[in-house]
């Protein structure tokens, strides 16, 4: 195993640079979608709420490995034709973006009706209101579910390796095809995710629970 | 802990129901029980009072094997109960000696822990048919039997959600008495309940002590219930038993400080 | 090229596809009734008093649950052969997807067993019943409701990751779909037709689990 990873270390690194990024890009993506969705959805208006809901059910509703595809595949002929990377990281940011919207909008409904009672009190604009008031609120609210939902991206990036973008799992196919050392190859990918998932996105999101908490006054 | 000192069984002639002899419980840094010794004689209705972290709770969930014992010996019916013989010596007792203890003590608790999955029949019947091995019939037969004895045989079919607090209280003794347990014990099983549902209770024990000759302890702040009907009254203050006396002679002549204090301070609260 | 969907090739694939869809919902189906019975063991498994394999389980099932399915997938097809067990892609998909859920069954469960009261436990053991029997009559049975939302939301996920399978060359309806694209260069329609049967199955069960719940809380009492 390990003159295994001497070997293709270099390579297996690579690729789990590229996931990464995919995972940064594809959180943004997610974090956009699901504030928009999520606001779309306790929207007033009913042409926003539709969308909204339109939106969150369409991509909670369907399987990931199929909405990559469609983007990768169909959207082109729709006149739509992204390449492959950015690709990738759109379909996981939406994807996700959708199951973050619920998140979102639980959170919101979760601050205590007496806090949007004290901005309408104080004469703010409701996006003042939202703003100001709520959302820091909600934050806090939603950041151990988000947590959770930022392990699911991680694992959705791997998808993105079968539209042949180089990242770590598509490596570690490359070196299973080329080796057949499927044990190490796949086994160091295995390790390499759980890593990057327990010793980095948790211990992050935990830190910045407790940080925004913290702004809060409630640690 | 060295149990030479403590007998595998203690002697034909000098054989109470209960013993804690030496008994110890500590939370970490925290001492529950200091040194407990009480002997509970068959048939008496012994009745623990004292001021909430004085322990009297624990020594009821102790002889329930509810929690373990960090010092001495408890004894039932004349064997060990924590313990067991091994070789001539005593050793910590494994889950099968526990269950075999177990099977003549009862319990009733301050929340009734009621099966809320199952209607009070079947909350009186499981134990006998689980536990006992008894026909589903013969099951059925002691239940109904019991649900009248306290009251409840009308509403046998409902589940707990739908009586009062009062009422699966009852239920729950019911289905303690059920197992046909020597020993039981009752606790606090009056503390979470309305004041005018708290009378069916004390009745139903009342019934009890004065009709069978179960051996009862039982932890109470319902002082004027526990001067009617007990043998014993005991006074818990920091693990220890501060004073002990018959009923009459305990309310009226208290002799500790502490004592008096306690029972001063609970005449002003009612 | 341009947005072009041709209705009677859409009907022409059609059949191909549900038939496909039947394997879909046959690998869900062994594939969730592997995870749910494997879940309850671990569940019960981390609760047993002996530490050390207690927390090398949960460390097992925290990798288990953190790293992407379709990588065990291709470690458990590609690495059983090496130690010696040959699996076909059917039995290696649902193999992995089986033990994928069942890590997160297994903390469904937890939750569920945790959620009952601990007096409830109290009053198994002054009638004196045996583990066994106080977890089978009177845990679980209130374990259950509390359990269902996890269970149903897992069980629909199990249904739309299903496509994964299709890496390993399962014939399942992901599969199907990208043969008839490769074979006939026309993507949109059985693309989007994966979407739509994907959609129409995904939406009702969720609100059949949603339905499911609110009655068996009525039935139990609680």
């Amino acid at each position: 195993m390990w003159e295994f990873l001497q070997t293709y270390g270099p390579r297996l690194f690579d690729g789990a640079l590229v996931t990464s990024a995919q995972f940064v890009l594809a959180a943004l993506v997610a974090c956009v979608a699901a504030l928009g969705a999520g606001l779309g959805r306790l929207s007033a208006l009913w042409p926003v709420r539709s969308l909204a809901i339109l939106y969150i059910e369409l991509f909670r509703g369907t399987s990931l490995l199929v909405q990559l595809y469609w983007i990768f595949f169909v959207l082109p002929l729709l006149g739509i034709s992204l390449p492959k990377f950015e690709a990738g990281f759109l379909s996981v940011g939406l994807n996700v973006g959708a199951y973050g919207a619920e998140i979102v909008r639980g959170a919101i409904q979760a601050v205590p009706k007496g806090q949007w009672e004290a901005g309408y009190a104080l004469s703010m604009s409701p996006a003042k209101r939202m703003r100001r008031i709520i959302l820091p609120q909600a934050l806090v609210l939603m950041l151990p579910p988000w947590g959770n939902l930022m392990i699911e991206l991680l694992k959705g990036t791997a998808l993105v390796a079968l539209i042949s973008v180089p990242d770590l799992m598509f490596v570690a196919k490359q070196i299973n095809g080329a080796t057949f050392r499927s044990a190490e190859a796949f086994g160091a990918a295995l390790l390499i995710y759980y890593l990057l998932a327990r010793f980095l996105i948790t211990p992050a999101m935990r830190k910045l629970e407790q940080v925004m908490a913290r702004r809060l006054g409630r640690a | 802990m060295d149990l030479s000192a403590y007998p595998l069984e203690l002697p034909e002639g000098d054989c109470p129901m209960v013993r804690f002899m030496n008994v110890t419980k500590s939370y970490g840094q925290l001492v529950v029980l200091d040194n407990l010794n009480l002997d509970i004689q068959r048939g008496e209705m012994v009745s623990v009072i004292g001021p909430s972290g004085s322990g009297k709770t624990t020594v009821l969930r102790m002889l329930m094997t509810l929690e373990t014992i960090n010092g001495g010996v408890i004894y039932v019916d004349g064997k060990p109960l924590t313990h067991m013989a091994r070789g001539g010596r005593l050793v910590p007792a494994d889950e099968a000696h526990l269950r075999r203890m177990r099977a003549s003590i009862g319990m009733c608790f301050q929340h009734f822990n009621l099966f809320p999955h199952m209607t009070a029949l079947q909350n009186c019947m499981e134990g006998p048919v689980q536990v006992l091995g008894l026909s589903k019939a013969e099951a059925r037969a002691r239940a109904e039997d019991l649900l009248a004895m306290v009251g409840m045989l009308e509403k046998k079919d409902q589940h707990p959600s739908r009586l009062s607090g009062g009422q699966q209280q009852r239920v729950a003794i019911a289905r303690a008495l059920a197992m046909r347990p020597r020993i039981m014990l009752f606790d606090e099983v009056t503390s979470a309940l309305d004041p005018e549902v708290i009378g069916e209770v004390t009745e139903v024990i009342r019934t009890l002590v004065a009709e069978h000759d179960l051996t009862m302890l039982m932890v109470t702040h319902q002082m004027g219930f526990a001067r009617d009907i007990s043998d014993r009254i005991c006074f818990f203050y920091k693990g220890r038993i501060e004073e002990q006396a018959g009923p009459e002679q305990f309310f009226t002549n208290p002799q500790k400080e502490r004592t008096q204090q306690f029972l001063r301070a609970v005449k002003d609260a009612d | 090229m341009k947005f072009d969907w041709k209705w009677d090739f859409a009907f022409e694939i059609l059949p191909r596809l549900l038939r496909a869809t039947l394997n879909t919902l046959m690998a869900a189906g062994v594939g969730y009734a592997i995870a749910m019975v494997l879940g309850l063991v671990f569940a019960l498994a981390l609760r047993s008093p002996w530490r050390l394999p207690r927390a090398v389980l949960g460390e097992v099932l925290e990798f288990i649950r953190s790293t992407p399915l379709v990588v065990q997938i291709f470690f458990i097809f590609y690495v059983g052969p090496q130690v010696g067990i040959t699996l076909s892609p059917w039995v290696a998909g649902m193999t992995a997807i089986g033990l994928h859920y069942s890590a997160y069954l297994a903390e469904v469960y937890r939750a569920g067993i945790e959620a009952v009261p601990r007096g409830q436990w109290e009053a198994c053991r002054a009638l004196n019943m045996t583990t066994r029997d106080s977890y089978v009559r009177i845990v679980l049975p209130q374990a259950l409701p509390h359990a269902m939302p996890g269970m149903g939301n897992y069980l629909v996920g199990i249904f739309k990751d299903t496509p994964m399978l299709s890496v390993i060359g399962v014939t399942e309806l992901m599969q199907a779909a990208n043969s008839i694209g490769s074979e006939t260069y026309r993507f949109l329609e059985p693309y989007t037709l994966v979407g739509v049967i994907f959609l129409a199955l995904s939406l009702p069960t969720a609100g059949l689990v949603r339905l499911g719940e609110r009655r068996l809380r009525r039935k139990l009492g609680l």
